[in-house]
């Protein structure tokens, strides 16, 4: 019955939605004012698209009611993450999930190596695991890596994932784990629910309509998401992306390997036969066996990409051409000892680097179409091959794990991991029972820092690995992922959305032309259906702060795209947590961590008393124009006012900050 | 799983007859190390007993390739039946350790 409503609520604002957007880009854009009217369109249009988006979204809502009984037989590790959370808390998890009914093992996976954390797991009773000495010095990847590292010391068929503050319920498998009767079920997330935060919730903590309606809905679709923690894997799944994974980033790396060996050996050759006619060096003899030693390295990478290409297998390929390498390196050595020092240096400027923030290995395609500017010796070039194919090669030199189950591309592990998932015809669920009960952020700082992280996760996989073009995936669920990334564009929107009033109301600039009835007429009845639909959808559940947020923090959704944009395109570090977190843990009101809407709320304030001003003199004309902005701005300063209760907020308990505040440091 | 090691000279011979699964992968890995450890740096994992292997099967044959290259050698696998053939190809994982008819064939260009 409510999904019938629902659904004739939603698509009546799209109706109206739609009729109205039309009618602004044919008839009411004021295009002398066009610097201001058109963005309006476009940030409508983006709203509209954002509710066409929620329609498909909720359309399917699946409630699924309880799961079948589990196989007795299936074997689980209960994952319990943590890098620095105090040990109490660390402990007070394990102890619950020891507590877990159906037959079990427990982990501790300790990524801070802490022997205060190994005797509490002793004394527990639980399995403790910290990373391989292969990690030394390889790219670390948090919790991904700590997840990865831990899945090749474990051998269950069912991993349960819990955030170190993640209590369990007993029953929390007995729940669950009858979804995986199907086989091809790899996922299934539970709802994540704070203890720590009160009715009015002023951080906006919950997730009432993400853990409900657009999750439900996202399940109708079968692109239920993993979000990180409560959420049951199967081990199979997880390795068949880690095998898949890695073996695409080996076609793909050694490839662009053996084309950047094939130039950096021509260069050298050319620079040996220049010196050669100049008659330097190791005379003719000397040259001869130098470019016959290069060429037979050329000739060794063209064979190999032959090939690659006529489907020959990658390690056998690499195994002969690396043989050849050597062979070749042997030859030089000999001949060219004198100059083998000073050329070994060019092997340090080899074209790839490891990004600081995914850690993920990057073979930079402008560096390697520059390698002929190098000066290239014949053992340099050698050298500088062998590396280059050594560090991309079968055994993945450059990690700590040849096989990576839980993506790394991102900050935001799940969501990466979740889509490779249905990628490759994996089912999720979403068992929507709250069966673990967790602490959120008790301050603004903290909270500010983990939604731009998880922001900007969300952008980098949208630019990384976009859900529409994405292989694999079924229509519905490249939807439902591109609604999730499509609503962190909001920011720019928003920036709109305030400007144009406060345009109107000052300058008396017209984004519409007519401020009149017929403007009324066409937008009451998709606003007030919009409303309509929220307020069906979210019977019951807190959805206001969401609402809230998702305007308030404007500058948050700006930042976490531009950033995200930079580091996946511009190749730069993403350089998140740079929101102080100490600071205003005692007193102080945050001025600095929402200054931006602090400006946009005086500015707006300012534009009201302006625009009254301007009517009652005489200077504005349309009591309907000065009406709907002011409202409109009334309605923006009432969305944002609760940055002030957000910005005072403490939190019950001042333990919880530091630990809150640790663990985002963290992360 | 029941895992048989044959070592004649550089060459390591790795026998795994059963189940290759998620409880027999660290047992595999575990020896491969042992092997490339006692200076054998040479691996054929002969499959021809296997009934079956999953993810974390391949998960170890690659661990084990990391092993034996980074030590300076090489793992290759031969005589694998039907169900493993399914398995690496679906992961695609044929196109990088590709299966050798027999044990002796994988031997060759060593």
């Amino acid at each position: 019955m409510r999904k019938q409503l629902t659904r004739v609520f939603a698509l009546l604002t799209l109706v109206s939605g739609t009729l109205y957007v039309a009618w602004r880009w044919g008839f009411s854009i004021y295009w002398e004012h066009w610097y201001i009217g058109v963005p309006l369109a476009i940030a409508e249009t983006y709203a509209l698209i954002d509710s066409f988006l929620f329609t498909v979204t909720i359309w399917r809502m699946k409630e699924r009611g309880a799961a079948p009984p589990p196989d007795p037989e299936a074997t689980v590790d209960v994952l319990i993450t943590t890098y620095n959370e105090p040990v109490e808390m660390v402990a007070t998890t394990a102890a619950a999930a020891e507590r877990i009914t159906f037959p079990h093992k427990t982990w501790i996976l300790d990524d801070g190596n802490r022997p205060e954390m190994a005797a509490a797991a002793a004394e527990l009773g639980v399995g403790y695991l910290t990373r391989h000495p292969s990690w030394q010095d390889m790219p670390r990847h948090a919790k991904a890596g700590n997840l990865n590292n831990a899945l090749f010391q474990t051998e269950g068929e069912f991993l349960l994932i819990l955030d170190a503050d993640q209590i369990p319920e007993p029953e929390i498998l007995d729940k669950t784990l009858g979804w995986f009767r199907d086989p091809l079920v790899a996922l299934v997330q539970t709802p994540q629910f704070f203890t720590n935060v009160g009715d009015s919730d002023p951080l906006g903590s919950q997730a009432p309509l993400f853990y409900g309606p657009i999750q439900q809905g996202k399940d109708g679709w079968n692109a239920a998401f993993f979000c990180g923690s409560n959420a049951l894997l199967r081990r199979e799944a997880l390795m068949q992306l880690g095998i898949v994974g890695y073996v695409h980033e080996v076609q793909v790396a050694v490839g662009d390997a053996l084309k950047a060996a094939d130039k950096i050996v021509s260069e050298a050759m050319r620079q040996e036969r220049a010196s050669a006619a100049r008659g330097g060096g190791t005379g003719t003899g000397g040259h001869r066996r130098l470019l016959a030693a290069l060429q037979s390295v050329r000739t060794a990478a063209s064979e190999a990409r032959r090939e690659l290409a006529a489907g020959a297998a990658v390690a056998e390929v690499t195994y002969a051409f690396q043989s050849k390498v050597d062979a070749a390196s042997r030859a030089v050595v000999e001949q060219d000892l004198a100059t083998m020092r000073a050329d070994l240096d060019a092997v340090a400027r080899l074209p790839m680097h490891v990004d600081g923030s995914v850690g993920q290995l990057v073979v930079d395609d402008l560096a390697l179409a520059q390698l002929g500017d190098i000066d290239w010796s014949p053992l340099g070039a050698i050298e500088s091959v062998r590396a280059l194919i050594k560090a991309v090669d079968v055994d993945r030199a450059d990690e700590a794990q040849p096989v990576m189950p839980i993506a790394t591309i991102s900050v935001t592990e799940d969501m990466a991991t979740c889509m490779r998932l249905h990628s490759l015809g994996w089912k999720s669920v979403y068992h929507h029972e709250n069966l673990a009960f967790g602490l959120a952020p008790e301050d603004l700082g903290t909270m500010l820092t983990q939604r731009l992280r998880w922001a900007q996760g969300t952008i980098q996989v949208l630019l990384k690995e976009n859900p529409l073009t994405k292989r694999g995936l079924t229509g519905g669920q490249r939807l439902m992922y591109f609604a999730t990334m499509w609503s962190y564009l909001s920011g720019f929107a928003a920036v709109v959305f305030l400007a144009a009033p406060v345009c109107y109301l000052v300058l008396g600039i017209m984004p519409v032309k007519a401020y009149g009835l017929t403007f009324l007429m066409m937008f009451l009845p998709y606003v007030l259906l919009n409303q309509m639909t929220f307020f069906v959808v979210g019977y019951g559940v807190k959805t206001w702060r969401g609402h809230q947020y998702s305007l308030a923090l404007f500058p948050l959704w700006i930042r976490a795209c531009w950033t995200a944009f930079a580091n996946v395109v511009l190749k730069r570090p993403l350089g998140f947590a740079v929101t102080p977190k100490t600071k205003q843990t005692v007193g102080g009101f945050p001025w600095r961590l929402i200054r931006w809407q602090l400006v946009a709320m005086a500015v707006l304030v300012v534009a009201c008393v302006v625009g009254v001003v301007r009517l009652w003199t005489g200077a504005a004309t349309s009591v309907i124009g000065t009406g709907v902005n002011v409202v409109w701005v009334a309605y923006d300063i009432l969305v944002m006012s609760v940055l002030f209760a957000a910005a005072r907020y403490r939190g019950p308990d001042d333990l919880h900050d530091v630990v809150e505040a640790d663990k985002e440091k963290v992360a | 799983m029941e895992l048989e090691k044959q070592v004649d000279g550089q060459v390591a011979v790795l026998r795994c007859s059963g189940r290759l699964n998620m409880g027999a992968a660290g047992r595999l890995r575990a020896a491969v190390d042992e092997t490339v450890a006692d200076g054998v740096r040479r691996i054929v994992v002969d499959l021809s007993e296997t009934s079956f292997v999953d993810s974390s099967g391949l998960g170890a044959l690659v661990g084990g390739l990391k092993s034996a290259r980074q030590a300076g050698g090489d793992l290759r696998i031969a005589a694998a039946p039907e169900q493993v053939r399914t398995v690496l190809a679906l992961t695609n994982l044929d196109r990088v350790l590709t299966p050798h008819q027999t044990v002796e064939d994988a031997h060759r260009g060593w």
